[in-house]
C-alpha cells in the first residue's frame, strides 16, 4: 500500500484520539511507517459485532425478566464473556456454572459463590441479585 | 521509580515489546526485522474453537513464539517468568524496576482502562512494558498507543491475572543476556525458511492450505448457518484479520518490509522483488476486506457474493503459494 492511499476513515479511535501504525511505501518503493485514524471495513465489522452483543444482552435480560434465565447469564453477556471465560473467572466447573444460569438452582446459591460471581463481573452481591430494569 | 525507557510505536504488540526492549538494551533491530527473524506470519484455521461466537481464524503464531524464536536465532537469552498470586508477581515486577530492568508483561486487553470500549474484549496475548512506578499507578509502554500511558495498581493485577484462553498468569519477561555482535544474517535465513515451511505445510488447517480451505467453507456459510450467523463469521474474521496491525493485510506489509530490509543485509536483489510482490498480496488482503465488509453492511446475503469472495480468498491463497515458493528458492 502506498502511504497517500492509507484510509484516514473515522472510527471508533478518533475520539479517544488514538492512531494506529501502519507500514505503507513511500513515492521511491521503500517501506516507511505512517498513521492512520481508522479504515471504514474495520469500523463496520466491530460496529456489527457489538450490535451482535448488544442483541444477546437484551435478549438475555427478557429471559432474566421472564424467569427463564438467572441474573448471571445476563451479567456473562454484558460483560462480553462466554460461559469458558466466566467458569474460569469464577474458578468452577462449567457444568456447574451452567446449572447456575437456571433461577431455581440460582435462588440456592450461598453468599459464598455469589461474591465469587459478583466479583467476576466487578459488581456487588446485592446488584447481581437484583437486575436493573428500567 | 522511573527506569530509563523510550517508547516506538509499532504495528503489532508482541514485535513492538520485542523490539522496544531490544533497543532499550543497545541492540537497534527494527519492528520488521523482528517480525521476520521471529516468523510472526502464520495462518490457521480452527472450526472446533470459537471466538466471539465465531470460528476461530489466527493469522499469528502463539503468543511468546515471536520473541523466543527471535531470541534462540539471535542467541539471546531471555528470561520468562509465570507466577501463581497476584502478590509474588507484584514483588517480582517491583524487584525488577528497583533494578532497572524495564519488564515486558503479557497482558488481557479486557481490563485496559486507556483502550476504547469497543476494543475491550477478552483476548489475553496483548504485550506491554512496564518502566516505572508511582504511589498510585505504574507507567506503562504500550506499543500499539502513541504514546506511553499509566495503569493503577489495581488495573495491572487484573490484567495480568486475566483468564481465560491463553490466560497471562502474571507472565513477565525481559533480556538478561545480548552478545556484542549478533549474526543478523543466518538469522534471517533461519527466519524465512520457518515461514516457507509453516506457510506451506502440508496440513489442511495451516498456511495456504488453510486459507483455500477457509474460501471453501465461505461458500458453505450463507446456506449451513443463515444469513445473520454468516454475516457476523464475516465481521469476525475481518475484525481477526485487520485489528490493531494483525492480519491480513497489515502482516503482509510488515512482512514486506522485512524483505526490504533483508535484502539489503543479504546483498540479495531478488528480495527485494519479492518485497514488492508481497506488498501487492497485502493490498489483495486489504481488498477482500473491503469486499467482506460490503456483504456484512448490507445485512444482505447473495450467494453470489459469497462466492465471489471465496473466490478472492482463494486467488490470494494461489498467489502466496508461489510467492512462498519462489522466497524459499531465493535464500536456498
Amino acid at each position: 500500500m502506498e502511504k497517500e492511499k492509507v484510509p484516514q476513515d473515522k472510527s471508533n479511535l478518533t475520539k479517544n484520539n488514538v492512531k494506529e501504525l501502519l507500514y505503507a511505501t513511500d513515492e521511491n518503493g521503500n517501506y516507511t511507517t505512517t498513521l492512520s485514524t481508522g479504515w471504514e471495513p474495520k469500523t463496520i465489522a466491530l460496529s456489527n459485532s457489538i450490535d451482535d452483543i448488544n442483541e444477546r444482552i437484551a435478549e438475555a435480560k427478557m429471559q432474566v425478566e421472564t424467569c427463564e434465565a438467572s441474573p448471571i447469564c445476563y451479567y456473562m453477556e454484558l460483560n462480553k464473556m462466554d460461559l469458558t471465560i466466566l467458569a474460569s473467572y469464577v474458578g468452577l466447573w462449567k457444568w456447574r456454572v451452567k446449572r447456575h444460569f437456571k433461577p431455581a438452582n440460582f435462588a440456592q446459591l450461598n453468599d459464598k459463590i455469589l461474591k465469587k460471581y459478583a466479583d467476576a463481573f466487578d459488581i456487588s452481591v446485592e446488584e447481581l441479585k437484583n437486575i436493573k430494569t428500567d | 521509580m522511573q527506569v530509563n525507557f523510550t517508547h516506538h510505536q509499532s504495528a503489532h504488540c508482541e514485535n513492538g515489546v520485542a523490539s522496544n526492549l531490544l533497543k532499550n538494551n543497545g541492540l537497534n533491530i527494527s519492528e520488521p526485522m523482528v517480525f521476520g527473524i521471529g516468523s510472526g506470519l502464520f495462518f490457521v484455521y480452527l472450526p472446533f474453537i470459537k471466538v466471539n461466537h465465531a470460528p476461530a481464524i489466527s493469522y499469528r503464531t502463539l503468543p511468546g513464539q515471536i520473541f523466543n524464536k527471535l531470541a534462540s536465532r539471535l542467541n539471546l537469552k531471555i528470561k520468562r517468568q509465570k507466577f501463581s498470586s497476584t502478590t509474588n508477581a507484584n514483588k517480582a515486577l517491583d524487584e525488577n524496576l528497583k533494578n532497572n530492568i524495564p519488564t515486558g508483561l503479557q497482558v488481557g486487553v479486557y481490563h485496559l482502562s486507556y483502550f476504547p470500549d469497543e476494543y475491550r474484549f477478552h483476548f489475553n496475548a496483548h504485550n506491554l512494558v512496564v518502566y516505572g512506578k508511582t504511589e498510585t499507578d505504574y507507567l506503562v509502554s504500550d506499543p500499539v498507543m502513541e504514546t506511553v500511558t499509566t495503569l493503577t495498581h489495581d488495573e495491572l493485577d487484573k490484567v495480568r491475572f486475566a483468564k481465560g484462553a491463553f490466560a497471562p498468569r502474571g507472565q513477565m519477561y525481559y533480556p538478561i543476556q545480548i552478545p556484542k555482535d549478533v549474526d543478523l544474517k543466518s538469522a534471517i535465513i533461519k527466519g524465512i525458511k520457518n515461514t516457507c515451511r509453516d506457510m506451506l505445510a502440508p496440513m489442511p488447517i495451516v498456511g495456504v492450505r488453510g486459507i483455500k480451505f477457509v474460501s471453501k467453507q465461505i461458500r458453505k456459510w450463507p446456506i449451513k448457518h443463515g444469513t445473520k450467523k454468516a454475516n457476523h463469521y464475516l465481521a469476525q474474521m475481518v475484525r481477526m484479520q485487520e485489528e490493531i496491525g494483525t492480519g491480513g493485510g497489515g502482516f503482509r506489509f510488515i512482512y514486506a518490509a522485512f524483505l526490504q530490509e533483508a535484502s539489503v543485509i543479504l546483498n540479495n536483489e531478488e528480495l527485494k522483488v519479492l518485497s514488492k510482490e508481497m506488498t501487492q498480496i497485502g493490498d489483495s488482503w486489504r481488498d477482500f476486506a473491503v469486499e467482506a465488509s460490503r456483504i456484512y453492511k448490507n445485512r444482505s446475503a447473495k450467494e453470489d457474493a459469497y462466492n465471489t469472495i471465496a473466490d478472492e480468498l482463494l486467488d490470494i491463497a494461489n498467489r502466496e503459494e508461489i510467492f512462498f515458493k519462489k522466497l524459499k528458492q531465493a535464500i536456498s
